[in-house]
């Protein structure tokens, strides 16, 4: 469809100004301008990038963004609350430390802010050490209390007084790079086998779509609880992290399957796909060559929208203890601290991880919604 | 129409029997057995148990047999008995483990269903008609939110909402006194007071989704030249929308309540665990953990057939709905 409009014949001269200054737009811009062209009036699909753009960021850079390690814990501060960064022109950037009470009767810990307490916070402060990238060295952060070991808990503090700020940003590591990779797996899985399935078609084709139905009919969270209490707790982090990745792009493949599918049926029939064959182009050279340009797009778009539901999955799984465990830090395993009511009601800023997954996905979705409106930018 | 039928029925029957045999599979995947537990509980208690004894429980469970035979031995009581086997941790039969349980999540599920449909369909329609209008702007944005927010999230929201200002623990499906009663109207009107907290958590994500899809359905059924005909012969507005593009823009919907049944499951589940209601979802999670096979086996098989009877039946419904599918089916 896409090569049909591209290969059209110069419009003749006589044609109205208006008519070959747009035709001439459309054919001289390539498609990726064209897609972008169309991308940007989607108002909430720029906001979503906006958002997503500086959060992955910061992800890759987490041990500079956060102000302490993810495992860095005041023992003594549990349950401790958001601090306020206040300035002053006589300490610069401080936060008031706690002082703590125990109740004489439910020897419940209160945290009250202690004014008498002050911590100065600064700019690229020394603290815990890190790696960037996992390759150099380095114990520069973006924010923190210019005394190593002092607390500084902007988003308050966990059950074990660990600061919540650095670990959500820990977390977006893991949980924000799971739905790609996830994704990714999916998408080369979706491909393969919906291209299979719709290129060959006959008895293949519905031999796969069976398979597709089948795993379809099976109710994804249940199934996705077994499998992950399959996994030996022996295993480290990275296997499980990839073993939970493979977990979530077991079922999440069937649908961009489907789609290729459906895209390679209605391709089939194309002109310019006659046109190739009639060329002499070889079957590689028609699927890989004119076929898949065509609906790549497309795909893209579908991709875009299965990221978010993975990273749902991830949180959920994490959530109920079944997907990624500590000491692994990812936003559902900081939700499953928020599990217990009691908790969350001493301590409601448990819920911030939660608040970041909706921002993302709700983020995500517009930007897929942007893309899917921009795959086809001829229209 | 009649051919149509028993082909799906059989085609029910062997999705059926492989959910069944994948499921085992999986159940078996993870190293040891329920004895593993077994042992793993007795040890954290700080007791041994002798080498000879777990010879001996694995016997009874029949866990030292072979993987197809033990396969063998639970599908066939399923089958032929109605038996779907033991539970090891509760000693109990699995069949009067769930049954309630199961019950309950049907409960949910439809609720919930019947709350999607009667919330998204009037947004959803009401947005399409008045595309760009305030309200479909609302209504759009709502729907991201409702499909961004994971169900335990809104679950756990709620709860706090409900601790903290009303001082009172929303989770359960009964008050106290009624947990252990007989069922008599009195527990009905408890369950179904406290039953709403739940079916809303469930039914957001779906109504969010279904309000998104009605819309998009109904937008591309309203330009349709069929539209402006019925529009130029004179009929009412309201009347010419309902019989016609809001009767084809429901077709895709029936086609997807089959989809929309596991995913009422799968959020049952999950805000179930959370809010601790008596259905299937915490016990499936407790079965899986403590590699309880029959139990989790049962469970999945269960879900699976409901799911795999919400298709056929979303199937049927869709052939009932669109005269076209139906001319398509009777033709072969």
């Amino acid at each position: 469809m896409v090569q049909t409009i591209q290969e059209q014949p110069a419009p003749p001269p006589q044609a109205a100004p208006e008519v070959v200054k747009s035709l001439r737009d459309h054919g001289a811009l390539p498609q990726w301008r064209l897609m972008w062209r169309q991308f940007r009036r989607h108002r909430l699909a720029l906001i979503g990038l906006v958002v997503l753009v500086p959060i992955y960021f910061v992800a890759v850079f987490s041990g500079f963004f956060a102000p302490a390690a993810s495992d860095s814990a005041h023992t003594s501060l549990p349950y401790a609350p958001p601090q306020r960064v206040h300035l002053s022109t006589e300490h610069g950037l401080f936060v008031y430390g706690y002082s703590s009470t125990r109740s004489q009767e439910t020897f419940e810990q209160t945290f009250t802010v202690d004014r008498s307490k002050i911590v100065d916070v600064g700019l690229f402060v020394r603290g815990d050490e890190y790696k960037v990238l996992g390759l150099i060295p380095s114990d520069i952060h973006l924010i923190g209390p210019t005394t190593k070991g002092e607390p500084f808990f902007l988003l308050g503090a966990d059950q074990s007084g660990r600061d919540l700020l650095s670990r959500l940003i820990h977390g977006a590591k893991v949980s924000l790079s799971i739905g790609l990779v996830g994704v990714a797996a999916s998408f080369v899985l979706g491909i393969l086998i919906g291209g299979i399935s719709g290129y060959f078609g006959g008895p293949v084709d519905n031999a796969i779509q069976r398979v597709i139905e089948f795993i379809m009919s099976i109710p994804t969270l249940p199934l996705w609880m077994a499998l992950s209490a399959a996994l030996p707790n022996s295993w480290g982090p990275l296997t499980r992290y990839f073993a939970i990745t493979v977990i979530l792009s077991l079922i999440g493949w069937t649908g961009l399957a489907r789609d290729v599918r459906g895209r390679f049926l209605s391709l089939r029939e194309e002109d310019f796909v006659m046109a190739a064959r009639l060329d002499g182009v070889g079957q590689r050279g028609i699927i890989v060559g004119h076929m898949v340009p065509s609906f790549a797009s497309h795909i893209i778009a579908s991709v875009s929208m299965a990221v978010p539901r993975m990273i749902l999955g991830e949180t959920s799984l994490s959530f109920l203890g079944l997907g990624l465990q500590a000491p692994a830090v990812s936003w559902g395993v900081l939700l499953e601290g928020a599990q217990n009511i009691r908790a969350v009601a001493t301590a409601p800023w448990l819920l911030t991880p939660g608040l970041a997954v909706v921002v993302v996905v709700l983020a995500m979705n517009f930007v897929g919604d942007g893309l899917r409106d921009a795959a086809d930018p001829y229209k | 129409m009649l051919r149509f039928l028993a082909r799906r029925l059989l085609w029910m029957a062997i999705t059926l029997a492989a959910i069944s045999f994948v499921t085992f599979v999986v159940i078996k995947l993870p190293p040891g057995d329920y004895t593993t537990t077994v042992i793993a509980n007795a040890e954290a208690r700080g007791q041994d148990i002798p080498d000879s004894q777990i010879a001996e429980l694995k016997r009874h469970y029949g866990l030292d047999k072979p993987f197809l035979v033990q396969y063998w031995t639970w599908i066939s009581g399923v089958v032929l008995h109605g038996d779907l086997g033991q539970s090891f941790a509760w000693n109990q039969s699995v069949a009067s483990l769930i049954g309630n349980r199961v019950m309950l999540s049907i409960l949910l599920s439809i609720g919930s269903l019947l709350f999607v449909w009667s919330i998204a369909f009037p947004i959803g329609i009401y947005s399409a008609l008045r595309q760009y209008s305030p309200g479909d702007y609302v209504a759009s944005f709502l729907g991201f939110i409702g499909m961004a927010v994971p169900e335990f999230m809104l679950a756990l929201v709620m709860m706090w909402i409900g601790f903290r200002y009303f001082g009172q623990s929303v989770g359960g499906l009964f008050s106290p006194e009624y947990a252990d009663a007989a069922w008599n109207l009195g527990k009905l009107l408890d369950l179904i007071s406290h039953l709403w907290v739940p079916i809303v958590v469930v039914g957001v994500a779906g109504t969010a989704g279904l309000i998104r899809i009605t819309r998009a359905n109904l937008l591309d059924e309203l330009h349709r030249p069929y539209v402006a005909t019925a529009r130029a012969k004179g009929l009412p507005e309201w009347k010419l929308l309902l019989k016609y593009p809001v009767r084809m823009s429901l077709s895709p919907f029936f086609s997807t309540v089959g989809w929309l049944l596991p995913g009422l499951i799968s959020g049952e589940t999950i805000v179930s665990v959370v809010m601790s209601l008596p259905t299937s979802g915490p016990l499936l999670l407790g079965a899986v953990r403590s590699q309880d096979m029959y139990l989790v086996g049962s469970f999945v098989l269960i879900l699976s057939a409901l799911t795999v009877i919400g298709t056929m039946l979303s199937d049927l419904a869709l052939a009932w709905w669109d005269p076209r599918i139906r001319h398509r089916l009777s033709k072969g």
